[in-house]
């Protein structure tokens, strides 16, 4: 589903953030990305989200390869990866209810549609009553489960998160964890970037570990 | 199938546009200050050009009050002036004719210049006898006039004949030169319409910078990202229209009343016409075309630039 080959990545300032860098993931695969502050894993999730470029080698995901997709792709490329930040990415002067349905907006869904699908993405994840809430009157927590309803409310086959747990408690943390085992479980691709190795470790799923841009 | 994704797509573009206006009424303050300058703008070579096309009706009413001189041999008898004057009066192109001999134009130069004494050393009149002529109305377009004085100037008696329409003519190169005058001033202000409205979309879109990020996080395309903009672009050029067709409308009302009474004092026809139905349509429509011309350059400059990081 995702393959690196032999990818480097250098920022303008000349700064080498990935090193020849390869591996693959499976479609239907849950894995978690480590490493120490700087390894390069943030990187590693924005070029398979097209948020940066690789300076070098290939990246292809769901038998695309992204150094030939042209800037124009880009959006309907993204519709098909579901995005999870460790800050949430929300919009604060509009209501749980259309954070979530913002990706079935943008590709156009009809009306019904929205509302049955949004609806089903809330119950997913916990927050059916909140709808009409705005993210401020939510917990850390909830802000994070509305943050990844939104990422799966259009069934990417590929979900991306990067310390999705970063602000949250151990018990909150786990429950977020088993979240992404759920969507894992129907068949999403899940990819985690985590600093939380004591999580990590208690739950059976591959690690792939970072170190200077290299595997380690 | 095609049919329900038309409909779906005017009906995200209304929600959008709806939105857009929703935005604009949540900040009342910034938003009138806005519109009022974008209606100015407008309101003002508007009013200009209504004022010229008055005086152009004006003057296309004097016009048919133009009369020729038709001045005669030194020698012409007044008898054969008189009955020249009673034969031009038969033809169809003419309406009134007024014989004036030499005689009495000589006593009318006297009056008017009060140059007795050095009248009275000539040996003889230098005047000559003049017939004048006042056309048929719907004459007076050029062709017509011209043949009417071509015809006339080649009779036998006639030394010249003489259009009194200089002063029409200076009139008209003054209106030209206005007319040249509004339309770089349109020009200008137009300019300025889209330097606001570029101004005031750049500064909402500097404002809405995250959310722009996020939306093209999720897959939102340049197009989704330029819309609600080029809406709030329109509804600003739809107002500012608007305002500019208020503003003109208590202008002319406030200003009617004299210029109406100073037409009366001339016996004139003339009222003032403010052409209220076409710039009922022009300004708003002008005023829409600019505010999303004004939209999509600012948007394009600016949306290349903010990127999800
Ligand atoms: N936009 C950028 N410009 C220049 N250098 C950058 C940029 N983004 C990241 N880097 C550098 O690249 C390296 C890898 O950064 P990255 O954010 O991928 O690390 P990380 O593994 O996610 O670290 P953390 O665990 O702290 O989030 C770091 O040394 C960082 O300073
Ligand atoms: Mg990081």
């Amino acid at each position: 589903m995702i393959r690196f080959s032999e990818v480097y990545k250098r920022y303008p300032n000349q700064h080498e953030a990935l090193s020849g860098l390869s591996f693959e993931l499976d479609k239907g695969e849950m894995a978690f990305l480590t490493g120490h502050s700087g390894a390069g894993k943030s990187t590693l999730l924005k070029l398979i989200a097209l948020i940066e470029r690789s300076s070098h080698g290939q990246v292809w995901v769901n038998n695309q390869n992204l150094t030939r997709l042209t800037k124009w792709k880009v959006p309907y490329y993204r519709r098909k990866i579901g995005l999870v930040f460790q800050d949430h990415n929300l919009l604060h002067d509009r209501t749980v209810f259309d954070n979530v349905a913002l990706p079935l907006i943008i590709a156009g869904e009809n009306h019904r549609e929205i509302g049955r699908r949004v609806r089903a993405a809330l119950d997913k994840v916990g927050l059916l009553g909140k709808e009409r809430s705005l993210p401020i009157a939510l917990s850390g927590g909830e802000q994070q489960r509305v943050g990844i309803a939104r990422a799966v409310v259009n069934r990417p086959p590929v979900l991306l998160a990067d310390e999705p747990t970063g602000n949250l408690d151990p018990d909150l943390s786990q429950e977020i964890m088993h979240l992404f085992e759920q969507f894992n479980q129907v068949g999403v691709t899940v990819f985690i970037a985590s600093h939380d190795l004591e999580l990590i470790n208690r739950m059976s799923h591959r690690q792939i570990k970072l170190n200077q841009g290299r595997l380690a | 199938m095609l049919k329900l994704n038309l409909h779906n797509y005017f009906l995200r573009h209304l929600q959008v546009m709806l939105y857009s206006l929703g935005q604009l009424w949540r900040t009342p303050a910034a938003t009138t200050m806005t519109v009022l300058v974008i209606g100015i703008a407008l309101a003002l070579p508007a009013g200009l050009y209504v004022l010229l096309k008055n005086v152009e009706q004006v003057s296309s009413q004097w016009e048919e009050a133009s009369q020729i001189s038709l001045f005669l041999h030194h020698d012409t008898p007044d008898q054969r002036g008189k009955q020249l004057a009673e034969q031009l009066l038969t033809w169809p192109d003419i309406n009134t004719v007024h014989y004036q001999s030499a005689k009495d134009s000589l006593a009318e130069f006297r009056q008017l210049s009060g140059l007795d004494s050095l009248l009275d050393t000539l040996p003889d009149n230098p005047l000559p006898p003049v017939i004048i002529i006042q056309p048929e109305a719907g004459q007076h377009e050029n062709e017509a006039l011209h043949s009417l004085l071509d015809r006339l100037q080649s009779m036998q008696e006639v030394e010249l004949a003489k259009l009194d329409m200089e002063w029409l003519q200076r009139l008209r190169s003054i209106n030209e030169a206005g007319e040249r005058g509004i339309s770089i001033l349109a020009i200008l202000l137009s300019l300025s319409v889209l330097l606001v409205i570029g101004n005031t979309i750049r500064l909402a879109i500097l404002n809405r910078q995250t959310e722009i990020r996020v939306i093209k996080l999720v897959g939102g395309t340049n197009a989704f990202v330029r819309r609600p903009f080029l809406y709030t672009g329109f509804w600003y050029g739809l107002l500012g229209g608007a305002i500019a067709w208020l503003t003109l409308l208590l202008t002319l009302l406030f200003i009617s009343g004299p210029v109406n009474r100073l037409a009366a004092l001339y016996d004139s026809q003339f009222t003032l016409n403010w052409l209220g139905g076409q710039m009922f349509i022009a300004l708003p429509l002008f005023g829409l075309v600019l505010g999303v011309l004004g939209a999509w350059l600012a948007v394009g400059r600016h949306l290349n630039e903010i990127e999800p990081t």
